[in-house]
């Protein structure tokens, strides 16, 4: 059957009886019915693409900034999942033989934030570092950039550095933002870590591992969790701590999901990478 | 109205005008999907996630 024998949708409204012929000669006020049917059915697909566009593309198009973003910043250790020798196969590229992965060893770890390397807060929506949650799996490795605006840093480049808090490392609290859904969702899975999980921070200069502390759920205008010391505004920090925000529940901006963690230690960038990263909790 | 309007000023027969129609649609779609959608978006409330500025 040709396609020119289906009669255009829209032309069976107002068609009075089942005889196809004659073709009954509509009134303004039918074309009218016909016309709006044809605009709210019109509506309705773009409302649907909105919401497929919402949920799915802005993940396409955000994971391509981020990255970018990640491969613009180079670190002593590539900030990419690196091959596991373990597995023996030459993962590597350009058919190089897999070295053995070098792990920071044990004397170059300080469990003390003192003498810890702390950048200067960078400019806007200028990646510095980058985030591995071995929860998250061993491939999860996300750009982290200076700012918490929605455009220049939240919506493209994913996790944003609340401006004015800690550094990497800095005693004092690190506070960073990122999407719950949507915009390559960086932390998507924030509700699954749990107290003991390992938050590492990879920056320049140096690994931080962070392990978490507490989680909490508070509404959207209770600043005191990116405090110093979170939850006691004004209070002087003496330990580096380290805290996630992101939305709750899953979809919604109601509230928000805090995640606080402490400094377990660092180390100088350059000499391997921590065990952690690759620790399946 | 708007449809079959469309539908009976595209020249060709059946199968050409089947291709513009699904050339139009994917132009509109990429359009919105690049352009309208992200403007829309900036002006709603929605998927704050940081504190502070809600």
């Amino acid at each position: 059957m040709t396609v020119d024998s289906v009669p255009p949708f829209g032309e069976v409204v107002g068609a009075p009886t089942a005889a196809p012929s004659p073709r009954p000669r509509r009134g303004a006020a039918d074309k009218g019915i016909a016309l709006t049917g044809e605009l709210l059915i019109t509506a309705g697909v773009v409302l649907g693409l909105y919401v497929l566009w919402q949920l799915f593309y802005t993940d396409v198009q955000s994971e391509r900034t981020q990255s970018a973003a990640l491969e613009q910043v180079v670190f002593p250790e590539p900030a990419a999942t690196p091959a596991l020798t373990s597995s023996g196969a030459g993962a590597g590229e350009a058919g190089e033989t897999s070295t053995p992965l070098e792990m920071i060893p044990d004397d170059l770890k300080v469990y003390s934030p003192a003498g810890a390397p702390v950048m200067a807060e960078p400019a806007e929506a200028t990646t510095f570092a980058a985030l591995w949650v071995p929860r998250w799996g061993s491939d999860y490795i996300k750009p982290v950039s200076e700012g918490t605006d929605r455009h220049t840093t939240l919506d493209r480049l994913g996790i944003g550095h609340y401006t004015d808090t800690a550094m990497p490392g800095e005693v004092g609290n690190f506070a960073i933002a990122g999407h719950r859904t949507t915009y390559g969702k960086p932390f998507t899975d924030i509700n699954t870590l749990e107290v003991g999980d390992a938050l590492v921070v990879q920056t320049d200069g140096a690994w931080y591992v962070y392990r978490v502390t507490s989680t909490q759920i508070v509404q959207p205008e209770q600043v005191e969790v990116i405090a110093p010391v979170p939850n006691q505004p004004g209070t002087a920090p003496t330990v580096a701590s380290i805290t996630l925000t992101s939305c709750h529940p899953r979809y919604s901006a109601e509230q928000r999901y805090i995640v606080h963690g402490e400094l377990e230690y660092w180390a100088p960038a350059g000499h391997g990478y921590p065990q952690e990263v690759f620790d399946q909790s | 109205m708007m449809y079959p309007w469309i539908w009976r000023h595209l020249p060709g027969p059946a199968w050409a005008k089947v291709t513009m129609l699904v050339l139009a649609a994917a132009i509109v779609v990429l359009s919105l999907f690049e352009w309208v959608f992200p403007w829309i978006f900036e002006a709603l409330p929605y998927q704050d996630q940081t504190v502070g500025d809600a």
